[in-house]
């Protein structure tokens, strides 16, 4: 045991700062093991889980992984491929195999223009973080309507957590078509009224998504949105 | 007296002229993310010192020919606002700036964990708004506090601190007056946990027992430092948070 409580939040740690010692525990994500302790690399909550240490960081960057649900906006647009900006370090890559539709060569921008939004799903990372999306797949899509919200990385395993038990309220309160991609993106399709209301959830969300009672503050955000 | 010329340091009562020991630092105070831009910030006041520093990325490197492989670089820009001296700085890059964000952006490769971001670029700006002497220190200070503010992550936290010799005598951190006419200035950025050191650079003559002194000053002007920077982080979420989640 490190000093780290099982399972739940010891406390706030800074890079550099020694979560414990490093006998009979792992150093997972956001900790290093620097001889005979585990230290924080990153800035978050401290954790333990089945015997591996690891920080959860308060902010953190989009690194994307293989498999990942992701939105992205067409960059540029060559003959037979199309570069997506997924909020990463680097664009995504799809080619015109992976599109949903028959493409010609040369033919690419017919179907999705510069400024094009989809719902895509990345296929590969190499080692270099070279990504290739893919749009074949169900409900992968151009996405013709609605509009995209930005939401903090680290936020997006809170909106899911508990099998969905936000995004669900928030869906249920604005009557709007939401999907929450990985990529630290939200597409919201509805009334400008309902998605304004998304975009004030994910202010509050902002703010207090660090906060031990955040699922209380967004149910009373819930609850007052659905009273009026 | 001593000193270069007729300029009296040191009061004969033995304290600075501000009124500070030998090895009393000036105040320091840091906030953490204050520029809602920037995936990571930070503001620090040391003394007359006032710096604010942006830190953006990871992102793609660009031109290509900076990339590298097997990590990422820092681009880093240290600049000094044209109002931030008594005379005014005329604005853009100069021979000086230049050798300052060369030297802070190889200090902050050695904490940053770049390999685990290669062909990327994390850009860290530094912006210094007010100088009272030792800018590079406080720029350092600023800038880790942003990255960890930003989420990068590094295997400590680093801190900009200088002592240096005026009238035969060492003292730590010095202000405008003795960094203008001391003998001489070491400017280090110190791992504070560890005790290394990233970065480390010396203006005039020391005998090896004044550096060692220099150094012993150093050291312990950095863990003060490094508890502020780990206050300013902590306070940010924890004040509003009432506790852990």
């Amino acid at each position: 045991m490190t000093g780290a409580e099982e399972g739940a939040v010891l406390r706030l740690v800074t890079p550099g700062e020694a979560i414990g010692a490093s006998s009979g525990v792992r150093a997972g994500t956001g900790t290093l093991k620097q001889g005979n302790e585990i230290i924080s690399t990153k800035l978050g909550w401290a954790k333990e889980n089945n015997g591996v240490v690891f920080v959860d960081p308060i902010y953190s960057a989009y690194l994307p992984r293989s498999g990942d649900l992701v939105i992205g906006i067409v960059e540029s647009v060559r003959n037979n491929l199309w570069f997506a900006e997924v909020n990463g370090p680097f664009n995504g890559l799809l080619p015109m195999s992976l599109a949903p539709w028959k493409v010609e060569f040369g033919a690419a921008r017919e179907h999705m223009d510069i400024g094009d939004v989809m719902l895509a799903r990345v296929q590969e990372v190499d080692e270099a973080h070279n990504i290739v999306i893919t749009m074949k797949g169900v409900g992968l899509r151009k996405l013709k309507e609605g509009t995209v919200l930005d939401l903090p990385v680290n936020l997006v395993k809170l909106v899911r957590s508990d099998n969905d038990s936000i995004l669900n309220s928030l869906k249920e309160v604005s009557d709007c078509r939401i999907i929450v991609a990985d990529n630290g993106r939200m597409w919201v399709d509805g009334s400008p009224e309902n998605i304004s209301m998304v975009r004030d959830a994910i202010d509050l969300l902002r703010s207090s998504g660090h906060m031990n009672n955040v699922t209380n503050v967004i149910s009373q955000f819930v609850e007052e949105r659905r009273n009026e | 007296m001593g000193g270069y010329g007729d300029v009296q340091l040191l009061r004969d009562d033995g304290l600075r002229l501000d009124g500070r020991r030998l090895d009393e630092m000036r105040e320091v105070k840091i906030e953490a993310g204050i520029l809602p831009a920037a995936d990571g910030s930070a503001w620090v006041k040391h003394g007359l010192n006032v710096a604010v520093c942006a830190v953006y990325g990871p992102m793609e490197a660009h031109p290509r020919k900076m990339q590298r492989q097997d990590r990422a670089i820092i681009d880093l820009r240290y600049n000094m606002a044209p109002f931030s001296t008594s005379d005014r700085i005329r604005p853009g890059f100069n021979r000086r700036s230049r050798e300052i964000s060369k030297v802070t952006a190889e200090a902050l490769e050695s904490v940053v964990l770049v390999e685990r971001y290669p062909r990327s670029k994390i850009r860290v700006e530094i912006e210094i708004l007010s100088a009272e002497a030792g800018t590079r220190c406080v720029g350092i200070t600023a800038a880790a506090v942003a990255l960890a503010d930003a989420g990068i992550p590094m295997r400590d936290m680093i801190v900009g601190v200088a002592s240096g010799k005026v009238e035969d005598t060492v003292v730590l951190d010095l202000d405008k007056a003795e960094d203008n006419y001391g003998q001489a200035d070491l400017p280090m950025g110190i791992l504070p946990t560890t005790g290394e050191i990233a970065f480390l650079q010396m203006d005039g003559d020391l005998s090896v027992d004044e550096f060692n002194l220099c150094m012993e000053y150093n050291m312990k002007a950095a863990k003060e430092i490094h508890e502020i920077q780990m206050d300013a982080l902590r306070r940010r979420y924890e004040a509003k948070s009432g506790g852990a989640q």
